[in-house]
This record gives structure tokens, C-alpha cells and sequence, in this order.
């Protein structure tokens, strides 16, 4: 995967995570001009498209957009589920996700992005392996909170 | 703005305090993101980010600011620059905070600096030291976190500083610590394959690792692996074949199962890797048709994920040696695929169908009515791929129909598919369409590949396809021609001025007129008025009245290309010999072994040059790095051997060294030394001259001891020398002939000859003068090179006159600025190795000291200002043809403190010397 965004109906930019390096200049151009593609299509339409040499694979969840840019030897049904999965695990981990939760904890919505894919590829695709791995994480943050109350 | 946000905003004010602890320290967030929601202006958003920005600018460089405070500040800094806005000073906090902070505050430090940082950012440089510490962290959330960022973004450079603490990872108890460590590999084995060349065995290890989530990993490195070199692999074929078989037989944990299927991206990956494996190997193919069943069988239930794993198993098995019984259960997926009303489905099932019509064109047959359908398909995406297959299965009975479809979208004709096309007026009229419709978002290569198909035919055969597009052109060109595209308009002006003549009823004054129209019109761009002209050029004599009205109407055009080329024409239409010199019919011959250059080729590789190299035979500078924790941690370039390192007095050198000129002297014997010890370089500076009567002299210091002495001329002439002269003839030939006086130059510097080096570059010679120009290049810089010469001369056979001659040269002389951006410069810094570090002079009598500095010196030294960000100031320079050098200038009090670097191990010394004395001047 070369790089994922999460936006809003609105066109505004919720999370992106780029695995391959460009600069910020040409992070900004990708983005505007993928928001503004997929916006523009109408829901019945496939959820892939191809963009320059790349394959878009985007999914609106509620008011949020998840889109990925993959390899044309990828695989977009594959990438659908990844997209997938991901929205289960920030569903489990905030409780029936919203927007809101992301807007408000971009941070941790990372970190679980962190957990599931590294390096652009899928890391733990087990949902219990993942949530733990954060759960450890955070609870090392509760402790420190309650040490230091 | 964004009405929902607002209304569940204010709907759900319970969100933020129902949150422990950690709401608390992102309150300021939670304003901030507040506060914009609010707003109904981009304007107003920028301005309140910009307080922002300045508040938190304010907040990490107070010092009383806590680790605590500090991460609530990073998060505030990433939602700024998510929104689009530049934070990049806080990028070095964020080092910070992962370098000092509590794990807590490093999690937050690490994600900042994976978000902000490229891989080639120069800041993470600083963040190797904390990586390496958290690798060996007891902690395992820390060394989880290093792993990760490492994983994410890390320096190419500094890969073997953490390599063997990632490798050892390999082998830790801790499932998810194995499985991060191998992602990191794959990672590294992307950007820098050959520094993990030497840990297969390792990998090897990992895919049999008892945990599945660590064996799936590894799968990432196999792939791409066994995609480079399938044939090293193939003896893991029956593991991967009984891993599949596993993981499809429900052997994993449940954990795995998504959706009640197992492990599908585990699947997935192996389906690939056994589709690498099995490709054209019939032995390998067979080991896998069972499991391939198998999986065909099992990826029954109606769920996209099933799909997914039924769509790699259909190019799995249309990839590897042909199974009757296989193909046809993968067909009858493709049919499941391109009929589903799932519009997802469908368009897999076309790239399905698209992928297997090369291997059996017919099974496109069986849906024909469906691929017609979606031929007319509302969604661009399906429409395309469509085109795609059709583009697939075009033969000479569908042309015509496929090719109509094609132009009804967007004119997406593949040229390659008109090759089947049933007759010459069908062609030409489609391609006109072509053109017209398509126009200028047509590849560079279309029209390109169109004229070549005209040009490369037999005359006998073609000439009726060319007369047809004359044909057809004046036509075209007879109508409004002022909404066609460039393009199209350059075509027909090639196709005219190269066949206009094959038509003999044509009137030559009407072609003439025709593009002449061209020419008047202002929507032609000036690129295609060259075409025209062109054009224009090659159409046979005899209207010099109409040509000459035209190059006297263009000869007071703006453009000076177009001026230049009507005044040829005008040449050209009055001079018929010269003309006919220029112009011969049918000359076009193209030498594509490039035999012309062998010349300069040879004689670049006399000259020291490395031999050409395909790019995949090119492997990468193997980056040595030999100590992880010393200051310049990164040696990758090839300029500084083993025994640099290892030479006390080099070291030393090259780190403190002030503008004294003695010490000077004595750093450039080290150097010379340094450089003749090596490999015995011998540097080629010898001219080589015109057809002479005597062989030129070469001065060629033979050997080390020689070359820290002064070096005498001694007319020696080697039979390397008698070659270059062979080849300088052949290549001069022409310019010297008739010449009465003969002369044989000479050239040759003093005792630092080493540092020199220089080519003749080109002799004109006229009657009684000959001028000559050498090009120098300064191989190792010193301050002073004195150079020596002379010229001899006879006047009459047998008496040679000498004339000597004397110059002195300083580095400066051969220092040019290197134009880089930042991002480039900051790719570059990493990669060098010598750096020195002084305190200049600032010139403090203007406004703008660091600038005035900075300018005073590019104004002496011909440096170039890459960047000027607040107190800092980026330069770079190069050596004339020869090693880079980089400054980096900070104001420090009434003080500027450089910081440079090059990989040459003497240069910033000189350019640092150069710098103080021009200063010193100003």
C-alpha cells in the first residue's frame, strides 16, 4: 500500500499515512485531487479507481471517506477488507466509532493504524492481537497517570 | 462549515468529559478543533491556525515547559499540519520528546516524528541514537515503539547501525516484538536490499515461526523476494504448498478468521508466491494443483473476502503450468465474477477476464453480451477496464467495431490496435479522428508511432497509404483548421512536407499556401510552427518567390528559433547545391549502436572512467558504516577507502584545521600522497593535437616518488599517447588540413600535478593562429596550483621553436554552485562523511547580517544559497566536474558558524579557507 487517507464528506483531511516518501508539496496535491475524485462519484459506483499509475480502493463509512492507494498487481478486494478491518478495530476500540472519535483522538487512531499495518503492509490481522497490543500500551499510560495523581 | 460536526458537537457534550485523564492534557485540542469547526472562512481558519502555530512557538522553546506539556503541544502541532499548515519547528521537538520523554510521551514523540519526517529527512539523524536505545530497552512496549518508527521511516544510511540489534529480535520470546522486527527487515530489504542479503537463513526461520502472525510477516519478504529471483526458491515450494493446506484446513487459531474464513490475507499471500513459483515450471506446478483445488472448493460463501482469495486463486492457476480440470473451475469463476450485480465483482471479474484472454481469447466469447453492456457502463472505472479486454482481443475481424467503441471514450486508441486495420482509407480516416477528437491529451508517443508506421513501409507498398493521408491532410487542411489540436496539426504538416510529392496532381503553391495559412494563425503554438516550417523546408524547389515572401514575413518574429529557421529557408531556396547537399532524399540513416561516440567513449575510459553499466546490473554503494555512535555516522561514498579511517593523520586533519597556509601545505602532500599510493592514478592531462609531424610529448609521472617531486617534462611518447592521437585525428580531421604551420602543444602543471587534471577540449586552427582550449578539472583541491606550459612550434621542417608559459590557479577557481533544493540538500548532507566545523567572521554592517554574509560569499566563491531560514543559511557548491561540498551556516552571537561537508576528505578545509579569506577581504 502506498498510502492511506481518511476524509470527511466535507473534503476535510481526518488522517493520512504515507508509506512510500514524497514530499509535502506533492502529499498535498495527491490529496487534493483524490478527495475531489472520489467525492465526485456517485454511491453506486465501484469502489476502485485508477489514478495515475495507481489503484484508489475508497469506502465511506458514514460521513467518513477511507481511501488507499495500491499496486496495480495488488489486490483492490483484499484492500476493501483491510479498509475494513481497520474500521472494526477503531469500532472496538472506541465503541461504535463516529467521526468525532477520530477527529478528537486522531492520535490513537493512529497507533492502532500502527498496529495493524506497518510498512504499508498488514502487520496483525488478528483483531484480539491488535486491540491487546494497544490495550498494553494504554494501560501502561493509566498506570503512570495514577502514579503521578 | 461542517454543519454534522457542529450539530453533534453541540449534541454530544458529554464525549469530552466522559474521557479520564488523557482528556484533561488534550483540552487545548479539543478547543482548537472546536474553535475551527466554528468558523465559516478558510480565511478566519488561517488566521486562528497561525495564533496557533505562534502559541505553540512560544510554548516548546520555554524552558519551563514539561515532557507532559510538550506531547499535548505535539498533538496540537500534527492536527495543524494534517490541516494543511506548516509546524516544521516543531519537528525537532519531536525528537526530542522521543529521545527524553516517558514512554507515554515517547509514543507520542515516535508518531509525530513517523508523520512529519521523510526518510530522507536530515533530522532523523538525531533520532538513530534513541532508536538504538530503545531497541535495547527492557521495556517492551519501547523497543515495540523503535521497531515500529524504524519500520516506518527510517535513513537508508543508518541501516547498520540498528541492523544487528533488529536481528537479534529475530529470536525473541515475544511474538509481536519477532513480528515487528521482521516487518523492519522487509522494510530495509526494500530500500537497501543488499545490507540484508546476508540474513536469509534468518527469514527462513521466521516463516517457520511457531506464532502465525510472525510467519505471516515474513511472507511480505518472500514475495518480493521469489518476485526477483524465482528460481532461488523453489525448494520452499512444498512449504508454502503445506502452509496453505494448513491454514485452509482451519489449523490456525480463530483469532485469525475473519468473517469465519481463515487467515485470508495469509492466504492471499501464499496464493501469490505460489503463482511466482509455478510460472512456467510445469515440475513446481504440479506440487501445487491439489492445494489450488482446493482453495477453488473451498471460497464457497458470498462474501467479499471470499472473493478477494477466489480472484488471486483464478490468476494463480491461469499463471502457472495449465491444468485442464483447473482452468475450467477458474473460468467458471471469471463467469461469477463478470456477472454479479455487485459492481465490485464485475470489475474484477474484467480485470479477470482481461488478465486470462491472453491464454484463451475465447472465454471473452462467452460474455460478450455482458462485456457489451458494460462497455455503455456509467462508471468510468468499468469502462475503462472494458476498453482494456477489448483492447485484448482485437484482431483484424473486430477492428473496426472495438476501434469506434474506443473513440466513443475519450479516444482511447492504443495505436498498436489499428495495425490490424482492413484498409488504408479506413486507417487514415480513423486516425484523423483520432487526432481531432483526442488531440493534445494523446500520449507523446501516438503521433510519434503513427509516422514511424507511414515511414518505415516499403515505398512500393506504402505509398498508397502516404498518398492517401496527403489526401486526406489537404482536405483537413482546406477546412477550419483553428480548433485542431497541435498534435494533429504536426502530423499533417510532417506527412506533407515529407510525401507532398508522391502526388503528382497536387499543386506544390497550394501546399505551400496551405501551411503558410498555418503559419498566420495565432492558436498555433510555436512548436508546431517549427513543424511547419519544417515542412515547409523539405517541399521541393521552384516557388522560391512564395518561400522567400514567407521567410522575409517571418524574419521579424519574436520567436528566434522560427527567425532562424526562415532565414535557412531563405538560404536554402536560393542556394539549389547547398540545398541539395541538405536535403538528399531519402538519407535519413540512423546509427543506433551509437558508433560515432566510440571515440569519446574510449577515450573517457583512458581517462579513468568507469566502463557504462546497464541500470540492473548497477548494484548500489554498499554502505559501510563501522561505527554506529561516532559523530559522522554515515560512509557511503566510494571517495573514502578503508585506509582513510584508518589514517590517524587524516582524521585529525580533517577535523581541525584553521586557515594557516603552512598547515596548509602539509594537508596537501598527505592528500597527494594519499591519492598515488591507492591505485597508482594517473591522471590524463596530455593534449593531443592535429595531424603533427612529430608526436606530441606526454608528461606522465610514472610513479609515486615521482609525483611528490617536481615533475620535469619528458618527451616521452607513450602508446597510449599514439592511440589518444589516433583518435584525436579522426576526430579533428578536417579542422587542421592545409595549415603551414604545424604546432605540437604541450602542457603540464607543477608538483601537485596529482590535483590536476585536463583534456583538450577543441583546436581551431586558421593559417597563421590556432587557438586551443584545454579543460582543467581539480581533482584534489590546494590552495595554490601553479601551472606550467608550453607551445612549440616549427616554422620550417626540423626547427622547433618553444615558447613557455606560466600560470597560477586556486581552488576557487574550480568551486561552481550546485543548484539542489532543500530536500535535496538534506538527502545529500546525510550521505557525506568529512565534515569541518568553524567560526567565521560575520559582516555585521546591514540589516540582514546572515544574508549579506551569504552573499558576499556566493558573490566571491560562486556558491549557491540554497535556503535562508531564519538565523540558519543552507549552501552548496561542487569542485568543477568533482565532489560536492554543502555548508551550513547558523548565526552564532557576532560569530557565523559553518558546518561543512563533502565526501572529499580535503575539500571543506579549502573552501572553509576560501570562505575566511573572502570575508576577510570584504
Amino acid at each position: 500500500m502506498q498510502f492511506m487517507l481518511l476524509f470527511s464528506r466535507q473534503g476535510k483531511l481526518r488522517l493520512q499515512k504515507w508509506y512510500v516518501p514524497l514530499s509535502d508539496k506533492e502529499k498535498k496535491k495527491i490529496t487534493r485531487e483524490l478527495v475531489q475524485t472520489v467525492l465526485a462519484r456517485k454511491p453506486k459506483m465501484c469502489s476502485f479507481l485508477e489514478w495515475r499509475d495507481l489503484k484508489i480502493v475508497y469506502k465511506r463509512y458514514a460521513s467518513l471517506y477511507f481511501c488507499c492507494a495500491i499496486e496495480d498487481q495488488d489486490n483492490e478486494l483484499i484492500t476493501l477488507e483491510i479498509i475494513h478491518r481497520y474500521v472494526e478495530l477503531l469500532d472496538k476500540y472506541f465503541g461504535s466509532v463516529c467521526e468525532l472519535d477520530i477527529i478528537f483522538n486522531f492520535e490513537k487512531a493512529y497507533f492502532i493504524l500502527d498496529e495493524f499495518l506497518l510498512g504499508g503492509e498488514a502487520q496483525e490481522t488478528s483483531k484480539k492481537n491488535v486491540l491487546k497490543a494497544i490495550e498494553q500500551a494504554d494501560l501502561l499510560q493509566e498506570v503512570r497517570a495514577l502514579a503521578t495523581a | 462549515m461542517s454543519d454534522v460536526v457542529e450539530k453533534t458537537l453541540t449534541a454530544l457534550p458529554g464525549l469530552f468529559e466522559s474521557q479520564t485523564g488523557a482528556a484533561k492534557i488534550t483540552n487545548r485540542l479539543r478547543q482548537l478543533i472546536k474553535s475551527i469547526t466554528e468558523l465559516t472562512s478558510k480565511h478566519e481558519e488561517e488566521n486562528l491556525i497561525k495564533r496557533e502555530l505562534s502559541a505553540i512557538k512560544e510554548q516548546v522553546s520555554s524552558p519551563n515547559t514539561t515532557m507532559k506539556q510538550m506531547r499535548e503541544i505535539m498533538v496540537r502541532a500534527m492536527y495543524c499540519e494534517m490541516l494543511g499548515y506548516d509546524a516544521s519547528f516543531t519537528y525537532i521537538h519531536a525528537i526530542k520528546l522521543a529521545q527524553q520523554g516517558g514512554v507515554l510521551e515517547k509514543r507520542v514523540g515516535y508518531l509525530a516524528v513517523s508523520l512529519f519526517l521523510n526518510e530522507g529527512h536530515e533530522l532523523l539523524l538525531l533520532l538513530v541514537n534513541t532508536v538504538l536505545k530503545d531497541l535495547q530497552s527492557t521495556n517492551l512496549i519501547e523497543v515495540c515503539m523503535a521497531l515500529t518508527v524504524v519500520a516506518q521511516v527510517f535513513p537508508k544510511d543508518m541501516i547498520p547501525a540498528v541492523l544487528p540489534l533488529v536481528e537479534d529480535k529475530l529470536s525473541h520470546p515475544k511474538e509481536i516484538i519477532r513480528r515487528k522486527a521482521v516487518l523492519a527487515l522487509y522494510k530495509f530489504y526494500l530500500i537497501a536490499p543488499n545490507q540484508v542479503q546476508h540474513i536469509h537463513a534468518k527469514f527462513c526461520k521466521a516463516l517457520s515461526d511457531k506464532d502465525p502472525g510472525v510467519m505471516a510477516s515474513s511472507l511480505h519478504i518472500y514475495l518480493q523476494l521469489i518476485r526477483e529471483s524465482p528460481d532461488s526458491y523453489k525448494d520452499l515450494t512444498g512449504s508454502f504448498v503445506t502452509i496453505l493446506k494448513q491454514v485452509l484446513g482451519g489449523k490456525l487459531p480463530v483469532d485469525f478468521n475473519y468473517h469465519s474464513v481463515p487467515a485470508p490475507w495469509l492466504q492471499i499471500q501464499l496464493l501469490r508466491i505460489l503463482s511466482l513459483l509455478g510460472k512456467e515450471d510445469q515440475s513446481t506446478s504440479e506440487l501445487m494443483y491439489e492445494v489450488l483445488d482446493e482453495s477453488l472448493r473451498r471460497a464457497e460463501m458470498n462474501h467479499n473476502i471470499t472473493y478477494a482469495i477466489l480472484y488471486e486463486c483464478v490468476k494463480a492457476v491461469y499463471t502457472i503450468h495449465p491444468k485442464a480440470e483447473l482452468l475450467e473451475k477458474a473460468a467458471r469463476c471469471i463467469g461469477n465474477f463478470v456477472l454479479s450485480p455487485k459492481i465490485n465483482l464485475k470489475y474484477l471479474g474484467l480485470k479477470a477476464l482481461t488478465y486470462v484472454v491472453q491464454h484463451d481469447a475465447k472465454l471473452a466469447l462467452q460474455h460478450q453480451m455482458t462485456i457489451i453492456e458494460c462497455l455503455d457502463h456509467s462508471d468510468f472505472t468499468i469502462k475503462r477496464e472494458t476498453l482494456e479486454l477489448l483492447f485484448r482481443i482485437t484482431n483484424a475481424q473486430n477492428v473496426t467495431v472495438i476501434v469506434e467503441k474506443m473513440l466513443d471514450f475519450l479516444c482511447y486508441v492504443p495505436i498498436k490496435t489499428l495495425t490490424f486495420a482492413p484498409d488504408n482509407s479506413w486507417f487514415i480516416q480513423t486516425m484523423n479522428d483520432v487526432f481531432s477528437i483526442g488531440g493534445d491529451l494523446l500520449q507523446q508517443d501516438d503521433p510519434n508511432n503513427f509516422l514511424r508506421l507511414l515511414a518505415e513501409g516499403k515505398p512500393e507498398e506504402d505509398d498508397q497509404l502516404r498518398l492517401y493521408a496527403v489526401e486526406s491532410y489537404l482536405t483537413v487542411l482546406k477546412g477550419h483548421t483553428s480548433h485542431l489540436p497541435q498534435c494533429f496539426l504536426q502530423v499533417m504538416s510532417w506527412v506533407l512536407g515529407e510525401y507532398a510529392h508522391l502526388q503528382e496532381s497536387v499543386d506544390r503553391r497550394e501546399v505551400i499556401r496551405l501551411l503558410t495559412q498555418l503559419l498566420d494563425q495565432r492558436s498555433v503554438s510555436s512548436e508546431t510552427r517549427v513543424w511547419i516550417l519544417s515542412a515547409l523546408t523539405k517541399i521541393p524547389e521552384g516557388q522560391t518567390d512564395l518561400i522567400l515572401d514567407l521567410a522575409e514575413s517571418l524574419s521579424s518574429s519574436q520567436d528566434t528559433v522560427l527567425r532562424q529557421q526562415a532565414q535557412e529557408l531563405r538560404h536554402l531556396s536560393q542556394d539549389s547545391q547547398l540545398r541539395e547537399w541538405v536535403l538528399v532524399e531519402n538519407s535519413c540513416a540512423v546509427d543506433s549502436s551509437l558508433s560515432f561516440l566510440d571515440g569519446f567513449v574510449s577515450e573517457a575510459l583512458a581517462a579513468g572512467a568507469a566502463p557504462y553499466k546497464p541500470p540492473h546490473q548497477r548494484q548500489e554503494e554498499l554502505s559501510l558504516n563501522l561505527e554506529p555512535y561516532s559523530f559522522s555516522l554515515p560512509v557511503s561514498l566510494s571517495s573514502c577507502s578503508i585506509t582513510d579511517r584508518q589514517s590517524p593523520t587524516l582524521l585529525s586533519v580533517s577535523s581541525g584545521l584553521s586557515g594557516n597556509s603552512a598547515e596548509l601545505s602539509t594537508l596537501i602532500l598527505e592528500g597527494v600522497k594519499r591519492v598515488w599510493g591507492k591505485d597508482g592514478y594517473l591522471p590524463q592531462k596530455e593534449a593531443t593535437a592535429p595531424p603533427v609531424d612529430e608526436p606530441s610529448a606526454a608528461v606522465q609521472p610514472a610513479s609515486q616518488q615521482e609525483a611528490a617531486e617536481r615533475i620535469e617534462p619528458r618527451p616521452e611518447p607513450s602508446t597510449q599517447n599514439q592511440d589518444k592521437q589516433q583518435l584525436a585525428s579522426s576526430l579533428f580531421v578536417g579542422l587542421g588540413v592545409g595549415s603551414s604551420v604545424s604546432l605540437v602543444r604541450k602542457l603540464f602543471y607543477d608538483g601537485f600535478t596529482a590535483s590536476l587534471r585536463g583534456n583538450v577540449m577543441d583546436c581551431l586552427e586558421a593559417r597563421s593562429t590556432s587557438v586551443c582550449h584545454y579543460a582543467l578539472l581539480m581533482d584534489d583541491p590546494h590552495t595554490n596550483v601553479s601551472l606550467t606550459g608550453t607551445v612549440s612550434y616549427q616554422t620550417q621542417p626540423g626547427h622547433t621553436n618553444t615558447l613557455p608559459f606560466s600560470g597560477t590557479l586556486s581552488t576557487a577557481d574550480f568551486i561552481r554552485p550546485l543548484v539542489v533544493t532543500t530536500e535535496e540538500y538534506g538527502k545529500l548532507w546525510l550521505s557525506l562523511s568529512h565534515d569541518v566545523k568553524q567560526n567565521l567572521k560575520l559582516l555585521t554592517d546591514a540589516g540582514d547580517p546572515l544574508r549579506t554574509t551569504l552573499n558576499a560569499l556566493k558573490d566571491a566563491l560562486q556558491l549557491h544559497v540554497v535556503d535562508i531560514i531564519g538565523s540558519e543559511g543552507i549552501v552548496a557548491c561542487r569542485l568543477l566536474s568533482g565532489a560536492p561540498c554543502l555548508l551550513h551556516c547558523r548565526v552564532n552571537g557576532a560569530a557565523l558558524a559553518m558546518w561543512l561537508r563533502s565526501p572529499h576528505p580535503a575539500l571543506p578545509d579549502f573552501i572553509l579557507y576560501h570562505c575566511q579569506r573572502a570575508l576577510a577581504h570584504h
